[in-house]
């Protein structure tokens, strides 16, 4: 393969949008209220978007012809390599604005400094999706301090949803051998390079919203390498069913 | 056959409208970044707005008829991203549309993206030009809109997110 490592990041960041955008997308249809409906199809919308030019890259890189539809309809769970994170169920709504903050947090900080890559498609594909990304952590953190704020069964659902999250954050912290190597040429930030400055926006946003932060450190980890949960089999039975049951539509 | 001249071929972009919001046409709304000519075929520079928007497809494919109809029959679409699509290249006229139509425009105050940029920002009623209006959602009926409130006239109306 032309550039195993630039193909694993790829799919490491275009996986975990696109796994996102499909759990905020169960939401549509769904929602507490018709505004919160309309933001989080379009929030699924926006990663989705992400998720075709990442994996559309991966694909050119990898050079085997395959499009970004062949990787995200004719992979099996062990070839994803999305952060368990995103693969978390959405449970209430307290449970999914949650998720969706300590990930936009984190993937604000991350297309930040992709947009410095020293591969050009990288820093684009960055540039491009860092403008929809702001206003994705706009709003979860606005939802957060409200929700955490709020009633005392709106804070006592938040205060939930942060302790079940905590220990899927750590993993977008860890360091492997792919990411010291594209690190080193100039292509993606050290992941743990990150930890400081997500740290100090997420505490200060459960600080404003009166939810306490757990002390313990422990974290999950595998998605990177392709270990998941069995949640993520779930979502990709109904995700691919259509193209699995009728191979090579297009719609 | 003649070769069109571009002054031509932009007028004839100009006429195609967004699919989303018709009152604005591809041009006003700054998407077509360039045109040129390469010997007989035309090729023709084109960025999205949102990563995700629907449109897209629909843009590439009403350009693609429009040129058409008009006798350009060697056409290439080329997609780029960077430097990525700003509300800043919103025409004058895209302006002056939008908002007769009913939708605020966005500002050109030249800070996109950044998240301190987004706090804070009067946007004016389309309707009354009060500027105490509020915010219901970031997010609209398409990618690039917000919904707003206007506090005086009391009317709901849509917001052109700056980006």
């Amino acid at each position: 393969m032309a550039d195993k490592a630039l193909f694993e990041f790829l799919t490491r960041i275009g996986d975990t949008t696109l796994v996102l955008g499909h759990r905020v997308s169960e939401w549509c249809g769904h929602a507490p209220a018709l505004e919160e409906d309309i933001a989080l199809a379009n929030t699924a919308l926006d990663l989705i978007g992400h998720t075709r030019m990442w994996l559309s890259r991966a694909g050119e890189v990898e050079g085997k012809g395959r499009t970004e539809d062949d990787l995200a309809f004719l992979r099996e769970a062990h070839e994803f390599r999305n952060y368990l994170l995103v693969e978390r169920p959405n449970e209430d709504f307290a449970v999914t604005i949650t998720r969706q903050f300590l990930f936009d947090a984190w993937h604000r900080l991350m297309l930040i400094s992709l947009q410095e890559s020293s591969d050009q498609r990288v820093s684009e594909i960055a540039e491009k999706a860092s403008k929809e990304v702001a206003y994705h952590v706009e709003r979860s953190t606005d939802l957060v301090v409200r929700l955490g704020d709020g009633t005392e069964e709106s804070h006592r659902r938040m205060q939930h949803a942060v302790d079940i999250l905590w220990p899927y954050t750590g993993e977008l912290f860890t360091d492997d051998e792919t990411d010291r190597e594209l690190s080193d040429r100039g292509i993606i930030p050290l992941p743990s390079s990150l930890e400081g400055e997500w740290k100090t926006h997420v505490d200060g946003v459960l600080s404003a919203a009166t939810l306490v932060r757990p002390e313990r450190e422990y974290a999950h980890k595998g998605g990177k390498a392709g270990v998941h949960t069995e949640h993520l089999g779930f979502l990709l039975a109904e995700m691919q069913v259509t193209h699995r049951a009728h191979p090579g539509a297009t719609w | 056959m003649e070769r069109p001249t571009l002054d031509q071929i932009w007028a004839w972009l100009d006429q195609i409208p967004d699919p989303e919001i018709p009152v604005i046409s591809l041009v006003d709304l700054g998407v077509i970044r360039d045109a040129l000519w390469k010997g007989d075929t035309l090729h023709l520079k084109v960025t999205p707005t949102y990563s995700g928007c629907p449109a897209t497809a629909v843009i590439n494919l009403d350009i693609q008829q429009h040129l058409r109809a008009n006798g350009i029959d060697k056409l290439v679409l080329e997609r780029q991203l960077s430097p990525a699509w700003t509300t800043d290249w919103i025409s004058e006229k895209g302006r002056r549309n939008l908002q007769k139509f009913g939708i605020a425009p966005p500002p050109k105050d030249g800070e996109h993206g950044s998240y301190g940029a987004l706090l804070g920002r009067v946007v004016e009623c389309p309707r009354c030009g009060s500027k105490t209006t509020e915010r219901i959602s970031q997010f609209g009926s398409t990618p690039c809109k917000a919904s707003y409130r206007c506090t005086e006239c009391l009317e709901p109306f849509d917001y052109f997110k700056c980006i």
